[in-house]
């Protein structure tokens, strides 16, 4: 059978189409102001790009904070269950999710067979966030892409000490005006966001291995910084963005689930 | 959903708890007579959701409750305007919301009944939190009425015979105060009718909360967080005793007749904290849509916690004792052992804590006690963030997500 997951974030849009263990093909776009269109566009996009009837499709699981919004969905499911089920499929032995999404970022601690032991998610601030980046990186002048890359070139990161994503845009303004170089404040930010996670992580605890998904896992300094700040290693696939969509359509497979 | 008002569901109609009505002409009856003290030559106090109300009884003055008062502002969705008004003039939105919407309410006569009648005196007691004692120096000063403090020590192992006498001291040291206050002698007859009464009804109050020990649930904790205002304004009368005999009544009717709050009850949770009086029906709603029932709280249940320490004989003395021992006045260590005979009896699957961005001392530790709770008792733990009386503090897309993500894991452990 093939299923499809649909992934209505805070910031993306994301959908993907999986036929047992292969993923036939996966999309972002941006959510914009109206969810239920976003997802009947990309998933009209999606079966566009991959050449199938939409009644080829079995069944259809969404997720996000759109999720409820998704109404050609057989059924809406959160993504922690779906970020846990996406990274189980991509590695089985994984038992920590670091997802970090726009709005939210959030730790799943995974149980044998890809059930949910514990979660925890950030309280109601957007500080260590994919927003959060966003923010900084247009005051910056870098773009999100770029963060990563630039941030490895830091020797010595600037102390970022706010936690509230708008003083420390204020924060980093002032830092870019005594002149301290970008890429050290690229590094503060990837460290203060770090830290946060590591707490945030400790109230459930983490036991290796992990996996970081969301759409920030696509910046390896951030990566970095969480791998030092937690002393693990992470993984990332190249699925990270569109792991909740893979965890929709596994799910939506029946993947997991206990009958 | 104009629509959906007017139609009556048969079914939904079952389940209502008649008492209900009673409850709502009581606690009405109760406000116009607070709202005519001046006529009725009565003195009026403001006291503590905590502090010792028998005495006040037992020397007829009516007792208000600027807590219940935030409660009513809370779920009548206006705290966020008097919040607003308490900072307007210069209060943090940090402080506790009761605070704020209390002061908001007195400084506007706003609020859903137009404001509290003004104080005669105020009572404060700290077995709750130390905002009161800067909460009720300021109203005292804008009544300008005097103000009695009864200073109940934290108790962080155990209550030291010195600590109990400190506080029986102050027994007397407050009828004495009472006595000064209202022109009149203690009737202690009277006060040791009252003390009776008071035990009665907090004996009826655990039974009404331990009714949800059956599955399914006759009522859940959103009804109990309706049914708690007369144990908190008014215990130690007769028409609290009467009231939840009637309501125990009913609930074991409900038993014997298998009606549940929650239709199809399939899983039993605790919640902790106060309840977020403002989002009480869409909660109540969103668990029931996962079959959850809310069985029991710590929060209504800390009017019958203390029963085991008060001897109805000799109430007075006992209270020294029972009014610092109330849950939230005791080391995390003491309440996780509540905690957790309260996720045994209950027989629950869950436990979900408001970290409410108000109360501070119900609050602080909640994280520790998660941890606890799931490692003793491998069950699992919810924390929301939210706050009891601001509607500013709550979000509402976010919440919804923690909730379905924790009914999800429930079900997957299943």
């Amino acid at each position: 059978m093939i299923t499809a997951g649909i992934d209505i974030g805070s910031i993306t849009a994301k959908a993907l189409a999986l036929s047992g263990n292969e993923i036939l093909g996966s999309r972002v776009a941006f959510t914009g102001y109206n969810p239920e269109q976003a997802a009947a566009d990309i998933f009209g996009a999606l079966l566009a790009e991959i050449g199938i009837e939409r009644a080829s499709i079995g069944a259809v699981v969404s997720t996000g904070y759109g999720r409820n919004a998704v109404r050609f969905a057989d059924r809406a499911i959160t993504e922690i269950i779906c970020h846990a089920a996406g990274a189980y499929f991509q590695d089985p032995s994984v038992r920590t999710v670091i997802d970090i999404g726009g709005q939210d970022s959030k730790i799943i601690s995974i149980a044998d067979g890809g059930r949910v032991r514990d979660f925890a998610m950030n309280d109601k601030c957007a500080a260590g966030t994919g927003r959060f980046l966003e923010v900084m990186s247009r005051a910056m002048e870098v773009p999100l892409d770029s963060f990563g890359e630039m941030s490895r070139r830091s020797k010595s990161p600037a102390p970022i000490s706010n936690t509230c994503t708008v003083f420390a845009e204020s924060e980093v303004i002032s830092l870019i005006s005594k002149g301290v170089q970008r890429q050290d404040i690229l590094a503060g930010l990837h460290e203060s966001i770090a830290s946060r996670i590591a707490s945030m992580a400790a109230r459930i605890g983490v036991a290796a291995p992990v996996m970081m998904t969301g759409g920030v896992a696509k910046n390896g300094g951030l990566v970095d910084a969480l791998e030092r700040c937690l002393s693990v290693e992470i993984s990332v696939t190249p699925n990270a963005q569109v792991n909740g969509a893979l965890g929709a359509a596994v799910l939506a497979a029946g993947g997991l689930e206990k009958k | 959903m104009a629509d959906e008002k007017k139609t009556v569901d048969p079914e939904k109609e079952k389940r209502k708890i008649k008492s209900v009505r009673r409850m709502k002409e009581i606690m009405t009856a109760y406000y116009i007579d607070a709202k005519n003290a001046g006529k009725s030559g009565r003195k009026v106090a403001w006291i503590t959701s905590g502090g010792p109300v028998e005495p006040l009884i037992a020397m007829d003055v009516i007792p208000v409750y600027p807590e219940n008062h935030g409660a009513m502002i809370g779920a009548s969705k206006m705290g966020a305007v008097l919040c607003a008004k308490a900072e307007e003039t210069g209060y943090s939105r940090d402080l506790c919301s009761y605070a704020r919407s209390d002061i908001g309410a007195s400084l506007t006569n706003g609020g859903p009944i137009g404001g509290l009648p003004a104080p005669d005196f105020l009572v404060c007691c700290n077995n709750i939190c130390g905002t009161v004692l800067k909460w009720y120096e300021v109203q005292a000063r804008k009544y300008n009425v005097p103000l009695f403090f009864f200073d109940t020590p934290f108790i962080h192992t155990d209550f030291t015979e010195d600590a109990r006498k400190y506080v029986r001291t102050q027994v007397d040291e407050y009828i004495g105060f009472l006595e000064q206050a209202c022109g009149r002698k203690m009737d202690y007859g009277r006060m040791e009718e009252v003390g009776r009464l008071s035990v009665k009804a907090q004996r009826l109050w655990r039974d009404v909360l331990e009714t949800c020990a059956h599955s399914p649930a006759p009522m859940t904790a959103f009804d109990a967080f309706f049914h708690l205002a007369l144990i908190v304004t008014l215990r130690g009368t007769r028409v609290v005793v009467d009231y939840y005999t009637e309501l125990l009544a009913e609930l074991r009717d409900r038993i014997a007749r298998g009606i549940s709050m929650v239709p199809d009850e399939k899983y039993r949770l605790i919640w902790d904290n106060l309840p977020v009086w403002y989002k009480t029906k869409w909660l109540s709603d969103k668990f029931a849509e996962h079959h959850a029932c809310l069985v029991a709280d710590t929060y209504c249940s800390a009017w019958s916690g203390v029963l085991d320490l008060i001897d109805e004989n000799n109430f007075l003395e006992s209270m020294a004792t029972a009014y610092p021992s109330i849950y939230i006045n005791v080391s995390i260590d003491r309440m996780f052992v509540i905690l957790k005979n309260m996720l045994v009896k209950y027989r629950a699957d869950g436990l979900v804590m408001h970290s409410n961005r108000s109360c501070k001392p119900y609050s602080l530790g909640q994280y520790d006690l998660q941890k606890m709770v799931m490692k003793e008792l491998g069950i699992p733990v919810l924390i929301i963030e939210a706050d009891m009386v601001d509607e500013r503090s709550f979000s509402e897309s976010q919440i919804e997500t923690r909730i379905d993500a924790f009914m999800e894991v429930l079900k997957q452990g299943r």
